[in-house]
């Protein structure tokens, strides 16, 4: 067996473990020191190689970017729990719901805010299916819109700022977390006035689908209404301006900004009366698995890269994915493609570090713009979200919808959205000015932004001495 | 088997603890990390220190909570063929893959750590920022997280085998995180 073959059998064997069904932190590690010692035995590298792995731990463990995964998870776990979404349907609907299609209006809006701050699909959709599904029912709202308009809401949380998933697409790109916020606020803008501009033209041309909320449905009104929007708006948004404005403003870096607004959120429910310690400790709790869990599946992604790379796998992808035809062209088409059907079994994290740290060096080399084939990314896999059968979105909606609900309805109410999230990603192709114009020439220039390199991109093994974290 | 599941119970308690200091950790490390960046841009106060407990923190949530979050059966699977075959088959899919993937790799890993930490005490290695932390203390959470986790998976193993006699109810069912 000669050695350039053992990358692309390393790879089929990764896809047979992880098809098997054991978690994926484990059978990515596993396969990745089996084909460490295979190396070694065939002297494509120096034992030393598998020794640098305590080191590669380590660098992942002191990073201070991915710091804001526990962070932003607690801020959403903690908002999750202290019934943020409710609030802010109530006001919402109620504001929006004399006109027609308002509480389609009602729910793209508070699934942006809801994205804005938690970036779970799964918890947008799940609080926004729970809360509006029954009360667009009751008044009349047809059902495929219904369940349409709630998944796919649910899906844009990814591509709004201060999203963790922009955060972590930043760290793996090597790019600045500013620049990724930067670039996203772009297509996230739009994205939302496509959605909201569908809604418009259903009311006009199928009035009967979207109807307005008759008067006795319209609870409140002036001054009461103003409060419970003011009360239930005004702190979320705030929140968010912190977090994204401190970031901005080099105030903070991305991690304290997170940390902020977890405190932020702490305080935001112990004025709603809605924090106790059962609360506190469930969002600890539950914040605590899941950043193990992510940070696991890096530690697995870190061992398999490095055997790969340190077996030329990456140079065998690199020959794969150059010599498609089209250049630049053809790689982002091929890219998109397969991002968009590896999201229907993969999520975002494992996506993000399995891979991107294969494909980001490819699309530099062919001269692409990493925050732009980021953000592209970001819109292809919301759009497998949504796509039926198997997105995940669906999914959640499936799990909480009534039995009346047929999945027929759920699938076919998805399919506009989907266009609508093509179109969305067509319109950053052929417009990348949408994504780049603001975003600095040079990138990291601002010091309070700076990416902590992990040597997640280097070619070469690392050396054994550790990684000390940045100072900041 | 009785002797066995008593010790597997004993490694879940352990485990427990070490979870309730690692989900502690990500309250601490948060409002460590907050009460820093406000007391530099209100108070101009600002310690490497301060700075350094934060990723201290992380580490603990990250390594302490790795097992604990294996116990709850939350480590993420692809579920295309998984979720659909029987009870039978997914434990034994994972009494291979805790034999076969996850002890050896907390061997391995856990093993190429503790050189980290053996070195770090040794020399009794400081942050090189100034006024930054002692390193041992976090050195040492590698090859103990590693050394947790595999516990765990002996114990997850235990389990597996109980339920296949007929105590399917000692193995916590498997669900998609949501993301």
């Amino acid at each position: 067996m000669t050695q350039s073959l053992l990358g692309p059998i390393m790879f089929g064997a990764m896809v047979v473990f992880l098809m098997i069904g054991f978690p994926v932190a484990f059978s990515l590690a596993a396969v990745g020191l089996v084909f460490g010692f295979v190396g070694i035995e065939l002297g494509a590298f120096q034992p030393a190689f598998m020794q640098a792995l305590g080191a590669r731990v380590y660098g992942i463990v002191s990073n201070d970017l991915l710091l804001a995964i526990p962070f932003f998870t607690f801020m959403g776990a903690v908002l999750e729990r202290g019934g943020l979404a409710e609030d802010l349907l109530d006001g919402m609907g109620q504001l929006f719901g004399p006109v027609r299609g308002g509480l389609a209006y009602a729910v793209i809006f508070v699934g942006a805010i809801l994205g804005a701050i938690t970036g779970t699909v799964a918890a947008s959709v799940i609080a926004m299916g729970l809360i509006s599904m029954p009360i667009m029912q009751r008044y009349g709202y047809d059902m495929k819109l219904t369940t349409g308009v709630i998944a796919a809401s649910g899906t844009i949380t990814q591509l709004i700022p201060p999203s963790l998933v922009l955060i972590v697409l930043a760290d793996q790109l090597g790019r600045s977390v500013g620049d990724m916020y930067a670039g996203a606020i772009g297509p996230s803008i739009v994205q939302i006035l496509l959605f909201c501009g569908f809604i418009a033209i259903v009311s006009i041309v199928k009035p009967d689908w979207v109807p307005a909320l008759p008067a006795s449905a319209r609870t409140l009104s002036g001054r009461q209404l103003a409060i419970k929007i003011v009360g239930g708006m005004v702190p979320s948004v705030a929140l968010i301006f912190l977090v994204l404005g401190t970031i901005f403003l080099g105030l903070a870096t991305p991690t304290e900004a997170g940390a902020m607004g977890a405190i932020g959120a702490i305080a935001l429910s112990l004025a709603h009366r809605r924090m106790s310690w059962a609360v506190l400790w469930e969002s600890m709790e539950s914040t605590m698995r899941l950043t193990a869990m992510v940070v696991f599946i890096l530690i697995g992604a870190t061992v398999f890269t490095l055997v790969f790379r340190g077996l030329d796998g990456d140079l065998w992808i690199e020959s794969l994915l150059t010599a498609l035809p089209g250049g630049a062209t053809g790689f982002l088409i091929f890219v998109c493609v397969f991002v968009f059907f590896l999201a229907f079994f993969l999520d975002f994290f494992e996506i993000a570090f399995i891979v991107i740290p294969l494909l980001a060096p490819i699309a530099h080399k062919l001269g692409i713009d990493l925050v732009w084939f980021g953000v592209l990314l970001c819109v292809v896999m919301q759009t497998s979200f949504m796509h039926p059968p198997f997105g995940f979105a669906l999914f959640y909606l499936r799990g909480i919808a009534p039995p009346s609900v047929k999945s027929s309805d759920i699938y076919w109410g998805a399919f506009p959205w989907v266009g609508l999230q093509m179109l969305m990603a067509i319109i950053i192709v052929l417009w990348p000015e949408l994504v780049t114009f603001a975003i600095d020439a040079p990138p990291n220039i601002d010091a309070d932004s700076i990416t902590i390199e992990v040597p997640q991109m280097d070619d070469n093994p690392p050396s054994l001495d550790e990684d000390e974290p940045a100072a900041q | 088997m009785p002797f066995l599941l008593q010790i597997s119970r004993a490694i879940d308690a352990f485990n427990k603890v070490a979870g309730i200091v690692a989900a502690l950790s990500v309250f601490v490390g948060c409002a460590v990390s907050a009460g820093n960046a406000a007391l530099r841009y209100g108070f101009s106060v600002s310690s490497n220190a301060w700075l350094e407990i934060q990723w201290y923190m992380f580490a603990a949530t990250v390594l302490l909570g790795a097992a604990y979050t294996l116990a709850k059966n939350e480590h993420v699977r692809i579920d295309i063929i998984y979720g659909h075959i029987s009870m039978r088959a997914q434990l034994w899919i994972d009494i291979a893959g805790m034999a076969l993937f996850l002890l050896p790799t907390c061997l391995i890993i856990g093993w190429v750590s503790w050189p980290l930490f053996t070195n770090a005490y040794a020399i009794g290695e400081i942050s090189s920022n100034a006024g930054g932390l002692i390193r041992w203390p976090v050195k040492l959470l590698l090859p103990l997280g590693f050394f947790l986790l595999g516990l765990q998976g002996i114990s997850e193993i235990v389990k597996r085998i109980a339920a296949l006699q007929g105590h399917p109810e000692l193995v916590a069912r498997y669900e998609k995180p949501l993301q």
